[in-house]
């Protein structure tokens, strides 16, 4: 019986679990034995001029190697969009946490001290602390651009009379509030230049080829000259992709001062500096028959990108992704992505998709709700049938596979939907004031849509172990078992005699590494790749030795020998032998790069409890079917099920960086930041369902974020069906007890008049 | 100042600024990396040991506090022989722990929930453990591996 699709616990436990796993400040490898620590000097106002930097005090501090400006590097800025940011702020700060200033001491406690003698003059500017104070623009960031506008994609002009025909019309503004991706590792970096004049860069990254791409490039340095190594990295969630600036400063001032620098941030930095995510607002138009039928749908983008723009493709993927599971026959969108004095927004697990999802799926609601139909019929009613894949969306999407209306039956099946509503209408019939709300969501998403391919290699060796390396660079995924297991799988070798290697650039020069859910569609099919052209090559070889032809030999992958077929009792070779008479190794090297698209979809019901006296929303149930095709390891495949629903929940319940109008934030710690815990959530109830691709060797789609995408506007789209009945038609995310409690105040105000 | 602790079994000594924290002590001083930083606000819980058996979060006791006294980390859970803690094993069996961050503070924080509740239930679980975050599993394996290890059947 094959391994795959078999329940294995993961190799990389054992570690973990033990001596926790060697992060980047676990490292203590002799290269980093006499480093200095660094700290960055972060701007502590939205939006100011620089008027002088005085360092005297800082340098001369205890312990102090160096402190660092802008004036000092002499480094190209980054282009962010349209702009360019600077590596240190040059003359202007646009975020608090943006980097001013770099500290370096011999001490890991002489930091906070020496720091705080970095003594800066800030002329404060005026804040554009919103998108409306952005799109208003009597304030710019970027006065050279003549506005804060840094982007505009989709129709020019909208046409209304796609809607001509409607029976009725809802619109509704729905906000997808900034999150923070808050991996439980903070950013952190290791640099060494060695004797060599090659820079090593220990680095909490998703990708590390990419890193070294940019590091070298940032650092007017050739590719050779970088070696990037992703150690353990304790979560990333789109927020570790390649290189962030401050690795480029401390390669720098590893160079400068001639010692290895090693840096971590703080939670307080992290949740300032590090990336957030979402941060739209959209306003979405669907219009349609009394039966249900919809006809013309508008999705309206506002993309907020912080102060640099580093992610222009977020909204234009959310506009890709508009119609979501549903043939709308008119679809017309529009993005716009503005620039803010608040920390730049970049990808976050979803990165464009989640928010398509929501406003999708709040307008069908709203839409359903007008009309006075169950939202699971009227989904039911404009889901793209099976018979119409691979189906093309107005959008410019090409969706391979769906059984979007199954999965949905699944889902309210499994979840007793039918006595959920009789229990509803039973409170609601007795007064109950806490009242119970059932919200749908029908997802599709896009995995891999950068469709760039990745590496693998495998090598055979003369004592029958198999060492792979995949170009993708797994951070909690279990990718390292779920490769071995398809390794296991093609070659009959037992995975204990199988090796997954990833993460270094010396080791694997060519690699994307691991973002947007492409790990196993691509990361996994180079790895079949490779194994495939091992097996062809051990064909050949094997049947010189057994003087057979190549074609009646088999590999009997239950005992991983070679033999002639039909011939059971004939000669055996093992991959031993037949790496031995590859001259010592049998290997292949490959870029899998007919990589395409998938797009996994499923469909969730949140159940929640809206307490209306406290405005309390706690979510009880949240059923899922989330397909992505045929499961390699089904306790992992669960694993990433589980960590995007809660991220989605979090979201649509708990979780929002909050900015005050002058642009300080106001959740920059974990005591502020409700940072979603175990109390909180409920046991998830997960439905299987497995629909295959053509689109790679697997038939696999990606699974990291799909729970993520379906759950958020599932429990937004139930709490707000809690309080329909009181009169409430919409509120926005996070569903907090003060939100509810308006909502009700102001539905409450509408029906007293 | 010197500063002695007992840890995971074994006397570790060091001469150490006064306002050294307990984790930096482990980290720096003991050279046990598992226990972690997570967070500057005790919020996390990733840098949880036990002190004296009772779990505490090491980044907000000092090392001076705990000298004298005696703690254990993630690293002195595991037999001299190899042998996983039952915390440890369940972690592993029901997929408790994906990038490993925040596992060693959440093991040992299960560790002292199940000694002051030998038999807990799901829910007892999930408030027992809300001063220790993950960003990875959603918690549901988290629970199912206390409760693995609790030696109660595993229904979800």
């Amino acid at each position: 019986m094959s391994i795959v699709g078999t329940r294995v616990v993961r190799r990389e436990d054992r570690n973990l679990i033990t001596g926790g796993g060697t992060y980047v400040d676990d490292l203590r490898e002799e290269a980093l034995a006499t480093a200095v620590h660094a700290v960055f000097v972060r701007s502590p106002v939205a939006h100011a001029r620089i008027t002088g930097i005085d360092v005297a005090a800082a340098a001369s501090a205890p312990g102090v190697v160096g402190v660092f400006t802008a004036a000092d590097l002499g480094l190209e800025p980054h282009e962010a969009g349209p702009v360019r940011e600077p590596w240190l702020a040059d003359g202007i700060v646009r975020y608090v946490g943006e980097p001013v200033a770099l500290v370096l001491t011999e001490e890991r406690y002489q930091l906070a001290d020496a720091a705080e003698l970095v003594d800066v003059d800030y002329d404060p500017l005026d804040a554009v602390a919103s998108i409306d104070a952005a799109l208003d623009g009597g304030t710019l960031l970027f006065p050279d651009t003549g506005s804060n506008i840094v982007q505009v994609h989709g129709m020019a002009e909208f046409d209304d009379t796609i809607f001509d025909d409607c029976e009725v019309v809802v619109t509704q503004t729905i906000l997808n509030p900034r999150v923070a991706p808050a991996p439980l590792e903070v950013r952190g970096a290791a640099c060494a230049w060695g004797e060599d004049g090659r820079l090593t860069v220990w680095l909490s990254t998703q990708n590390a080829q990419i890193a070294r791409s940019q590091l070298a490039g940032s650092l007017g340095v050739g590719e050779e000259t970088v070696r990037v190594i992703a150690p353990d990295v304790g979560g990333g969630f789109g927020a570790k992709i390649g290189a962030d600036p401050e690795a480029t400063v401390l390669g720098w001032a590893a160079k400068r001062t001639g010692r290895a620098v090693r840096w971590v941030e703080s939670r307080s930095e992290n949740l300032t500096a590090m990336t957030h995510g979402r941060a739209q607002r959209n306003t979405v138009t669907l219009g349609g028959k009394r039966d249900g039928t919809v006809l013309a749908y508008r999705l309206d983008v506002v993309q907020d990108s912080g102060a640099y723009p580093r992610a222009l493709f977020l909204p234009t993927l959310t506009e890709m992704m508009a119609v979501g599971v549903y043939r709308f026959p008119n679809v017309q969108t529009r993005s716009r992505a503005v620039v803010t004095n608040t920390t730049p927004i970049a990808a976050y697990r979803g990165a464009g998709r989640p928010e398509a999802t929501a406003a999708v799926e709040r307008a069908m609601d709203c839409f359903a709700a007008e009309i006075g139909m169950d939202p699971a019929e009227l989904r039911r009613i404009n889901f793209i049938r099976p018979e119409q894949f691979p189906y093309q969306t107005p959008t410019g999407a090409s969706y391979d596979t769906g059984e979007y209306a199954a999965a949905l039956d699944k889902v309210l099946d499994a979840a007793g939907y039918a006595e959920l509503r009789a229990e509803q209408r039973r409170r609601r019939e007795a007064g109950d004031p806490v009242e119970l709300g059932l919200g749908i969501a029908a997802y599709v998403e896009i995995t891999g849509s950068d469709a760039a391919g990745e590496s693998g290699r495998v090598d055979v060796h003369p004592d029958g172990s198999v060492v792979a390396w995949t170009g993708s660079s797994p951070h909690g995924q279990g990718l390292g078992t779920t490769l071995a297991m398809l390794l296991s799988d093609a070659l009959g070798v037992p995975l204990e005699k199988i090796t997954v290697r990833h993460g270094d650039t010396d080791e694997v020069p060519k690699a994307i590494g691991t973002f947007g859910s492409r790990s196993l569609q691509m990361g996994g099919s180079a790895i079949r790749q490779a194994a495939d052209e091992v097996i062809a090559r051990a064909r050949e070889l094997a049947a010189e030795l057994l003087e057979a032809a190549p074609d009646d030999l088999e590999l009997d992958v239950e005992r991983g020998v070679w033999q002639v077929r039909g011939a059971p009792s004939s000669t055996v070779l093992g991959w031993a032998q037949v790496a031995e008479a590859a001259g010592g190794k049998l290997s292949a090297d490959v870029w899998f790069g007919g990589a395409k698209p998938t797009f996994p979809f499923g469909a969730h019901l949140a159940v929640v409890e809206v307490d209306t006296e406290t405005g309390k929303a706690e979510l009880r149930r949240i059923v899922a079917v989330d397909d992505a095709g045929p499961i390699v390891n089904p306790l992992t495949f669960r694993g990433q099920r589980h960590g995007g629903l809660a991220q989605g929940v979090a979201q649509a319940l708990l979780e929002v960086v909050s900015y005050d109008e002058d642009g300080n934030p106001t959740t920059a710690t974990l005591a502020d930041y409700s940072f979603v815990t175990a109390a909180e959530l409920p046991d998830f109830e997960l439905v299987d369902m497995a629909t295959p691709t053509d689109r790679n060797l697997l038939g696999v789609k990606g699974i990291g974020e799909a729970a993520t995408i379906g759950s958020t506007p599932a429990v937004h789209n139930a709490v707000v069906d809690a309080l329909s009945a009181r009169g409430v038609r919409h509120l926005d995310m996070p569903a907090t007890p003060i939100r509810v409690w308006a909502a009700l105040e102001e539905a409450g105000k509408g029906s007293a008049r | 100042m010197k500063v002695s602790i007992e840890v995971n079994g074994r006397p570790v000594a060091g001469e150490v600024p006064d306002r050294t924290l307990l984790v930096h002590f482990l980290r720096d001083t003991a050279g046990l990396t598992g226990t972690n930083v997570g967070c500057d606000t005790t919020s996390c819980g990733a840098c949880t040991v036990l002190l004296d058996g009772e779990s505490v979060k090491s980044c907000t006791v000092l090392a001076a506090q705990a000298a004298g006294h005696a703690v254990t980390t993630v690293e002195g859970l595991e037999g001299s022989d190899g042998t996983l803690h039952p915390v440890q094993e369940a972690f592993r069996e029901q997929h408790g722990l994906q990038c490993g961050f925040c596992t060693p503070g959440m093991i040992m924080a299960a560790v002292s929930l199940l000694a002051d509740n030998p038999k807990p239930t799901r829910d007892e679980v999930r408030a027992g453990l809300e001063g220790n975050l993950c960003r990875c599993t959603g918690y549901h394996n988290i629970v199912s591996a206390v409760i693995d290890a609790s030696g109660q059947e595993v229904d979800r």
